[in-house]
């Protein structure tokens, strides 16, 4: 089984991104299983959701208390949220910043975790560049299989063109394979992808 | 017709008798093939203003619909004295459900004569005053707001006369119940509480809102009549005098209805969409101390010294009907 | 067709390829999306000659299927928590009546305090409200619960519950293989009222009962309920011939042959039970798990043999009898009189905690051992501390204020996004 916490505000979409996730492995013939911290909507809380991909029916219905892969959609809950409670130390992190992570402080945390198993994607600005909007969310779930391999970023893609319709579906499918080249090809932090 | 176009006063009463109409003309009561949609046989009181309402109502909303009519029917007197098992006084389908869901039950009931393919059936939810303006109040105002096919009749006279006479939120001022005995300095029902539906239901700007006594069953009759001509929700606010609940002669329930009327205590009105159309102006005013003096719940008004105080007050508020809604116009009604 | 979906869509396309023909509902999370589903569902045609009523209240809801359904219609609605409890007059009516009215319940709490989260305590205080009560354990059962629900409501005259955890299922996006139009039609035959409001055939419905007859209707219901042992069993063997998948029924039987020890838990905790149990079974403990799908009628005679070779059962459960102790414990104490079993309750995941695969672990080898006390009704993870801190603070002050305000300031509670926030 591979678990993915993926933590951001409310608004940033971080429940539709375990959702894709989950519809991307589904499409690959995978088991999976999405779901949120189910909390009152409001815009800019804090927010948590869960993605789970096995090969085998999934039955567990806890949080996932200990990743395989963190993603960080919201550098600045950093210092508010638990962001790495029970990350797998063979774990995988992403964070959306166009900072290096060692000014984020998390020098320690990405000394701790294996070479090549972290990224800092500029996930908002890419997102500015492909959809004209802030939305990190395709980009982060490209970067996410760039750095896993958990899911091809075609499945990625239809995922997300599935989601969303039109324009907007291609746009976040462009951002997403923006994000996966950036991670295959970009040195990105200490650690190279 | 609202009102007969001859005039013949009779002893007592300003109503022509049938026999001297057009048959075309006379009520749907007087009529040979009238449905009797609540039979006799029932439990209701000596001179009960609801069974005689409910009659009325119902045999002509039966006869507007042809006989493609379905009653629901809130918890109360109406619901009590017509079905004590294993009997039914309904020669009509009828669904008694809560005291305080008639109208959403009525709301379901028309979803699904339309889901259905039967919207040739209309419904009708009748309810007393408790079951109208208080507890059913929520589930009255949403079946309004969304205009839903369902004539909302009210039997009102004004308390919780079913189990055992209290006051409800169409108890007028002054009126001693069971909770608001003529006890302490201020006996009776309070002033400035309580709410009158009608205008609250003409906010809702449905199509039809009409309130009518049982003094005049041929209005009564017409006016069912022409809510059943309309589609989406109606109201129909009945004025019931309750000889047990108001402490009254059996005999006077026609009298006394009529009397509110002609006071000025209860107005009575049609209108659409939220306008007022119609209004039954008085034929002779009388002061509301004629209405007041034969019930004995305003009896502690009139003892020695009495209260003529409070007597001026519910004048006054009949005043203010009468100039509200111009009871007193030049009609010659 | 399989597809990967949420659980509120899952479920409002079951219910939608159902045909229900009034559908009347109230918002309340987590049961909104259901709703929010079904709207679109009657707006765009695809739930053609669907009446969809936007009540005023959840007591309107109920009360508009109750008159939908005497006038003949498949009628439905959603709610959750509150929302149940606003309901209750109208469910003893709807059951009273015998009105086969089918309901989906998003499990969620009951305040005070408010609390939006999963727990039982909702479909619990209804217990015997005279409905039909079933449990999913996943998104795919809840589907096909509904789908047999209706049948099983219609056949017998009798109001159906089918209860979802709320947000654990309705917001929890996996794999589900939705029956098609052509299935679901050949499997629920069109609705055939038992009472019919109908002007060329009068009846009186709701009348009045006094003395002489309000035992034997109210038998009746019972009777109604005891024959659903029957239906329920009958209708899902129908539903595995006609779908292929073994769904529903009163009971789920998981690794209880040879097992001493034997778990019973209602809805969605079961699958985290159930991948404990495989660890505790490969670790050489004697352990399984039954599941109850029917809760209300309550399988008294399937429960006591599907238990009558254990020797310690211990009752995970979503809810409590304040004052009292378990609810479902009471129930299996009551299938297993007079066998040589001690059955413990285990009040779990209350106002949505997780209820975890660590936490349970502890639990259940704690259970083996015989280290839990019977006599006492326990409560996993509870945060003793906290609580006799609170009650130190109301010892103190006689005006103390009030109790969750303290407990939240004690805890530094303010934000919920650390991963115990949810469940």
């Amino acid at each position: 089984m591979f678990s993915v916490r993926i933590h951001g505000r409310g608004g940033q979409g971080a429940v539709t991104a375990a959702e894709l996730l989950s519809v991307a492995a589904f499409d690959e013939g995978r088991h999976a299983q999405a779901f949120p911290t189910f909390g009152s909507e409001r815009t800019g809380a804090p927010v948590v959701a869960f993605c789970r991909i096995d090969d085998r029916p999934i039955r567990l219905r806890e949080p996932v208390m200990d990743p395989d892969a963190v993603v960080v959609q919201d550098p600045t809950l950093l210092h508010q949220v638990a962001l790495f409670a029970g990350l797998s130390p063979e774990g995988y992190l992403v964070v959306n910043t166009s900072a290096p992570l060692e000014r984020l402080g998390l020098a320690e945390l990405v000394e701790q975790l294996p070479d090549g198993h972290v990224v800092a994607v500029p996930a908002t600005e890419i997102a500015r560049v492909h959809l004209g909007r802030p939305l990190p969310n395709a980009a982060l779930l490209g970067a996410l299989a760039a750095l896993t391999g958990e899911v091809s970023l075609d499945s990625v893609c239809d995922a997300i063109r599935d989601r969303f319709p039109g324009h907007v579906g291609d746009d976040n499918a462009s951002a997403a394979t923006a994000a996966y080249e950036h991670v295959r090809t970009a040195a990105v932090g200490p650690a190279r992808a | 017709m609202p009102f007969q176009e001859i005039k013949l006063y009779q002893a007592g009463t300003f109503v022509a008798g049938n026999r001297l109409l057009d048959p075309e003309q006379r009520s749907v009561q007087a009529r040979t093939g009238r449905s009797n949609s609540l039979t006799s046989g029932h439990r209701a009181c000596q001179g009960c203003g609801e069974a005689l309402g409910a009659r009325y109502v119902l045999d002509a909303a039966m006869r507007a619909t042809d006989g493609k009519l379905v009653a629901v029917n809130s918890t109360g007197c109406l619901e009590v004295f017509s079905t004590p098992y294993p009997e039914s006084s309904w020669q009509l389908p009828w669904l008694h459900s809560l005291f305080g869901n008639g109208p959403a039950v009525a709301s379901g009931v028309a979803a699904a004569l339309r889901a259905t393919g039967r919207d040739d059936s209309r419904v009708v939810g009748q309810a007393g005053d408790g079951g109208t303006v208080d507890i059913g109040f929520g589930a009255l105002s949403g079946m309004f707001e969304r205009n839903d096919d369902v004539l909302f009749v009210c039997y009102d006279n004004e308390g919780y006369m079913n189990t055992g006479v209290q006051r409800s939120g169409a108890t007028p001022p002054g009126a001693a119940t069971a909770t608001t005995k003529a006890l302490g300095p201020e006996p009776g029902n309070v002033f400035g509480q309580g709410k009158f539906v009608p205008l609250i239901a003409m906010a809702h700007e449905i199509p039809y809102v009409a309130t009518a006594t049982v003094a005049e069953l041929r209005d009564l009759e017409y006016k069912v009549e022409k809510a059943m001509s309309f589609h989406g929700a109606r109201y129909l606010h009945v004025f019931v005098p309750c000889p047990l609940g108001w402490r009254a002669a059996a005999a006077d329930t026609i009298k006394l209805a009529r009397l509110a009327k002609e006071s000025g205590v209860f107005p009575v009105f049609e209108a659409e969409h939220g306008e007022v159309t119609e209004v039954s102006r008085i034929r002779r005013q009388v002061p509301v101390e004629e209405y007041l003096r034969p019930q004995g719940r305003y009896a502690h008004l009139f003892g020695d010294p009495g209260r003529p105080d409070v007597v001026a007050r519910i004048q006054a508020r009949a005043d203010r009907n009468i100039a509200r809604f111009g009871l007193l116009g030049e009609g010659d009604e | 067709m399989r597809s990967q979906l949420e659980g509120s869509q899952a479920v409002a396309r079951a219910v939608a390829l159902c045909r229900p023909q009034v559908i009347a509902a109230y918002p309340i999370s987590p049961q909104t999306h259901i709703v929010e589903s079904l709207s679109d569902r009657v707006r765009t045609g695809e739930l053609a000659g669907c009446e969809y009523l936007l009540v005023d209240s959840e007591f309107s809801a109920m009360s508009a299927c109750i008159g939908a359904s005497a006038a003949g219609a498949r009628s439905y609605t959603a709610t959750s928590s509150q929302g149940l409890l606003f309901m209750a007059e109208a469910l003893f009516n709807t059951s009273g009546l015998g009105l086969p009215v089918v309901m989906t319940l998003a499990n969620r709490a009951i305040g005070a305090p408010i609390n939006i989260w999963n727990d039982h305590s909702d479909a619990m205080a209804m217990r015997d409200s005279g409905w039909i009560q079933l449990y999913a354990e996943s998104n795919q059962e809840a589907v096909d619960l509904h789908v047999q629900a209706f049948r099983l409501a219609e056949s017998l005259s009798v109001p159906v519950m089918v209860c979802m955890d709320g947000f654990v299922l309705t917001h929890a996006f996996e794999e589900v293989d939705l029956p098609t139009q052509e299935q679901v039609d050949a499997f629920l035959p069109p609705f055939v009222p038992q009472q019919l409001l109908d002007p060329d055939d009068p009846v009186t419905i709701g009348a009045m009962v006094g003395p002489e007859a309000f035992a034997e209707v109210k038998y009746l219901v019972h009777a109604t309920q005891v024959a659903a042992l029957d239906e329920v069993p009958a209708i899902a063997a129908d539903f595995e011939r006609a779908f292929g998948r073994d769904s529903g029924g009163l009971l789920k039987r998981y690794r209880l042959e040879d097992a001493e020890t034997v778990v019973v838990a209602l809805g969605s905790v079961l699958g985290t039970i159930e991948d404990v149990v495989d660890s505790l079974r490969d670790d050489g403990f004697r352990i399984g798990v039954l599941g109850i799908t029917c809760f209300r009628p309550w399988p008294h005679d399937e429960v006591r043999a599907a238990l009558g070779d254990a020797t310690r059962v211990v009752v995970v459960e979503r809810a409590f009898a304040v004052g009292a102790g378990g609810i479902v414990g009471q129930n299996v104490r009551d299938a297993t009189r007079g066998l040589p079993v001690v059955v413990q309750d285990v009040v779990a995941g209350l106002g949505g905690r997780p209820i975890t695969r660590t936490s349970l672990r502890g639990l259940f080898e704690d259970v083996v051992a015989d280290r839990l006390d019977a006599s006492h009704l326990h409560f996993l993870d509870l945060d003793v501390e906290l609580v006799q801190r609170e009650l130190a603070r109301s010892r103190a002050r006689r005006r103390s204020g009030p109790h969750a305000e303290h407990m939240l300031r004690d805890l530094g509670t303010v934000a919920s996004g650390t991963p115990h926030g949810g469940g």
